[in-house]
């Protein structure tokens, strides 16, 4: 019993992914179909040479049929599948297996979200009948617990740690100001981050991910054909993934200043993919910053601040795009959106735009390894991914 | 003969002036947008069955009960946690059916059926009339037993039912109308005065020998009589509460009696009336179990736990009487028959589980342990009495509410045991980690024609 991973041996050689944001011309399918169609492009294959497909879509469709109609791909396997905020992840991971076992030569993880259409604010996901006693916390709410849990702990004062967060969202945002796709494409002064309207605890409108429609699309195949479908491929070095058992709603000894989840799921990435050290190791991270509290705590989950100091790294500038470990250089969640079901490939597409060279005004230099790590649920009762990439 | 061995009442948390509705002295209670008769019959009865020997008959009484058909009492019997193998019944279409329903615990503990009588009202009236700013809503539950064991015995009782155009409601409307009150007073006066002499004449008790009277009528002009008649001094009538709570209804004439049970002295004697369409007279003597018998909170404790400045508009919306711009958010889902049956322990008495093997508490219920990973090795445990704490907290302005923000909170339990949960009767602003709480059974929400009961946490009253 031992989770062994699959480094290097499944690529990505190609990838595709729509602008997020408000599509209001644009259902799910045609997102599908304009996401697929840069990936085949991408790969320079015809839309025949992809054996398998895995669609991850939180609540935009049901079954394969989502992909297979929209995309009229004739008798494949098309599996559909959910984890949450999570769910673009695990297409990718479930591809990646698929292609590592030698099932199939060459197949796509496409991930969607279509969430304009509802007419409501924030997110909002439908259950199965229940009882009536589960809480009805919304997002912000369950994630603004971590705020004032970490400020207690750590003995940083409120108005320190709002300076914090508001923080993490205004380089979300520089970020997502030079990314052509990400739904806020500016730069937001600090001071109006600081000030803008509550909704929950205390996280302000821009203390939230946005709220956006959105496709993206990766093709994989086993490493030693991936040079036959560019000349930049990028290579998986970890997959890792942990379901909680909610223990954080049970335990009174959880205290809301960590993911245990994060914790375990990266454990399990930097032993697949050789990392002692992801402080030093890793180049470049795209993470799940739901809400800016999130990014904060996951800092330390990650192993890339040490417990209790992710604040004082987030205002020393250690994660901004042009800082020594750059978190979310694409705009994340913040300010490139988050479509559920699309969002874990978006982050991949921004590690095979680094480290193929190809970022753009965002470019870091040089980058070795990227990794990817996407959160869905709440504090103390998630599912967590990560994977780490390189050349 | 038998009588009351245990009292509980019940009073929420906020207050409307009526210098707000237009004049008029003092304020009347008003339930929150999460309570109605039905959750605070529950709170009363709680405080009430502490202690107490369990009932055999579950009775309550309301005129404005959480469904025109379906047992509201089975839900009250639910969320008690009491044994399914018990009788209950229903009282309704008067105001005196709440003293009605102590009669008839009474008479069940005279035949050697312990009762739990429980009384609830939420009140409205029409906008701008005397109903809206006379009422209160409140509630009350009597535990009937056994001669040896009451704290307030039962000596003499007399009942009156009288057809007359008085007070009425359609099934269909929303508000009760009044027939002129000096035409109520003619008719159902001289019925209280011969139903209390009936009853004094039953119990051998002399008016003068009365420490605490109790009038509750439908038309205060009714009742003025009654002490003219039987020559009381003004120190022998009980305050009315008419001030602090407003007449709520049904609990009304029980609720006057608990707070009359919360100070009395052993020996005292009380006569209780409630007049509408007839009336039910009941004389008790306090005994010297009055003490032990007293609930935690007293009458005058819940009035004095308040928060008395409620806008008049915010309590027309609770009421569903003004219409309001719901926030962009889905409305709330019905909760499902299925599960809610077989999820009932949890959902309606607040039990959850406690792992046998090492001790650790499930809020839900689990089959397995979070702690030890044991599996089926679980004993059921109510946690609704058990104190608790804010583990930690936020304000959701984002949550649909009738009162935003939506305080949620994650609440830690004496002994062990967690849940995520929302908070009522709370100023946002007061809450702290650390602050320490208590169970309270509410409707949280209607959704789709059905409530949705459970248990939110509020400060300690």
């Amino acid at each position: 019993m031992a989770s062994h991973g699959i480094r290097d041996r499944v690529a990505i050689v190609g990838m595709g992914c729509t602008p997020f944001g408000e599509h209001w011309d644009k259902g799910a399918d045609d997102l599908l179909v304009d996401a697929c169609k840069d990936a085949y492009a991408s790969a320079r294959v015809e839309p025949a040479a992809v054996d398998a497909y895995w669609l991850g879509t939180m609540g935009s469709g049901i079954s394969g049929l989502l992909l297979s109609e929209a995309l009229k791909i004739p008798y494949k396997p098309v599996t559909r599948l959910e984890n949450m905020c999570a769910t673009g992840s695990e297409a990718l991971r479930n591809a990646a297996y698929a292609v590592a076992s030698g099932a199939y030569d060459l197949v796509m993880a496409v991930g969607v979200e279509k969430l304009k259409d509802s007419g409501y604010s924030g997110l909002v996901s439908s259950r199965p009948p229940d009882d009536g006693t589960l809480p009805t916390m919304t997002a912000p709410a369950m994630f603004s617990l971590l705020a004032p849990a970490y400020a207690k702990k750590y003995g940083v004062d409120e108005g320190t740690l709002k300076d914090v967060i508001s923080r993490i969202a205004w380089k979300n945002h520089v970020n997502g100001a030079k990314n052509p796709k990400a739904q806020f494409r500016s730069e937001v002064p600090i001071e109006k981050i600081k000030s803008s309207p509550r909704v929950a605890g205390m996280f302000g409108v821009f203390d939230c991910s946005g709220v956006s429609d959105g496709s993206a699309a990766a093709i994989l195949c086993r490493a030693e054909d991936a040079h036959k479908y560019t000349d930049k491929p990028i290579f998986i070095k970890a997959l890792a993934f942990a379901a909680g058992p909610a223990e954080g709603f049970f335990n009174q000894e959880y205290d809301f200043t960590t993911f245990q989840e994060v914790v375990e799921s990266c454990r399990d990435a930097y032993a697949q993919a050789g990392i002692r050290n992801p402080r030093e190791e890793v180049s470049m991270a795209e993470v799940h910053d739901c809400f800016t509290a999130t990014e904060l705590v996951l800092m330390e989950d990650m192993g890339f601040s040490a417990r209790g100091q992710a604040w004082k790294d987030v205002l020393d500038g250690r994660f901004d795009g042009d800082g020594p470990q750059p978190v979310n250089p694409d705009g994340g969640l913040k300010s490139f959106g988050h479509p559920i079901g699309a969002s874990g490939l978006r982050m991949m597409y921004e590690m095979w735009l680094q480290l193929r060279g190809e970022a753009g005004a965002r470019q870091i230099r040089d980058p070795k390894l990227g990794l990817t790590h996407n959160l869905g649920g709440q504090p103390g009762r998630c599912v967590s991914f990560v994977s780490v990439v390189g050349r | 003969m038998a009588g009351i061995t245990r009292f509980g009442s019940y009073v929420p948390f906020f207050r409307v002036q009526r210098t707000a509705l237009g004049g008029g002295r003092g304020a009347r209670a008003v339930a929150s947008h999460d309570e109605d008769s039905v959750s605070m019959a529950v709170e009363a009865a709680r405080d009430a069955l502490r202690g107490a020997a369990a009932p055999e008959l579950l009775l309550f009484a309301t005129t404005s009960g959480a469904y025109a058909e379906k047992t509201n009492a089975a839900t009250v019997q639910a969320a008690l946690g009491l044994p399914e193998q018990i009788a209950s019944a229903e009282l309704g279409g008067s105001t005196r059916m709440g003293l009605a329903a102590l009669g008839l615990g009474l008479d069940a503990a005279t035949a050697g059926r312990r009762a739990l009588v429980s009384a609830a009202d939420v009140v409205i009236g029409a906008p701008g009339g005397s109903r809206e700013s006379g009422g209160g809503d409140a509630a009350v539950a009597f535990v009937t037993g056994p001669d040896s064991e009451a704290c307030a015995r039962l000596l003499g009782r007399a009942s009156a039912t009288t057809e007359l155009l008085d007070v009425w409601r359609l099934p269909e409307e929303r508000f009760a109308k009044q027939w002129e009150e000096r035409f109520g007073a003619e008719v159902l006066g001289p019925a209280l005065v011969d139903a209390a002499t009936r009853a004094l004449k039953d119990a051998k008790v002399e008016p003068t020998e009365l420490s605490h009277v109790i009038l509750d009528a439908t038309n205060p002009r009714a009742a003025a009589g009654l002490p003219r008649a039987l020559r009381l001094k003004p120190e022998q009538l009980a305050d009315g509460l008419e001030s602090q709570v407003g007449r709520a209804g049904a609990a009304h004439a029980g609720l006057v009696l608990a707070s009359v049970l919360d100070q009395a002295k052993p020996g005292a004697r009380i006569l209780v009336t409630s007049l509408a369409d007839g009336c039910e007279a009941l004389v008790f003597e306090v005994t010297d179990r009055i003490a032990a018998a007293r609930p935690r909170h007293t009458v005058a404790g819940w009035i004095g736990s308040k928060r008395d400045d409620l806008a008049y508009n915010n309590w027309l919306k609770w009421r569903g009487i003004l219409p309001f711009e719901p926030p962009r958010r889905p409305d709330p889902e019905r909760p499902a028959a299925p599960p809610m049956r077989r999820n009932e322990r949890w959902k309606m008495a607040f039990e959850g589980a406690r792992c046998t093997r090492c001790q650790t508490g499930h809020l839900p219920p689990q089959r397995v342990c979070i702690h030890c990973g044991a599996i089926d090795e679980m004993a059921p445990e109510r946690f609704a009495d058990r104190g608790c704490k804010v583990a930690t907290f936020t304000l959701d302005h984002l949550a649909y509410s009738l009162q935003p923000p939506v305080v949620a909170a994650v609440v830690d339990f004496e002994g062990g045991g967690r849940l995520t949960c929302e908070l009522t009767d709370v100023e946002p602003a007061s809450v702290a980690i650390g602050n320490e709480l208590e169970m309270t059974f509410r409707r949280l929400y209607t959704g789709q024609g059905v409530h949705n009961y459970f248990w939110k946490a509020r400060p300690r009253r």
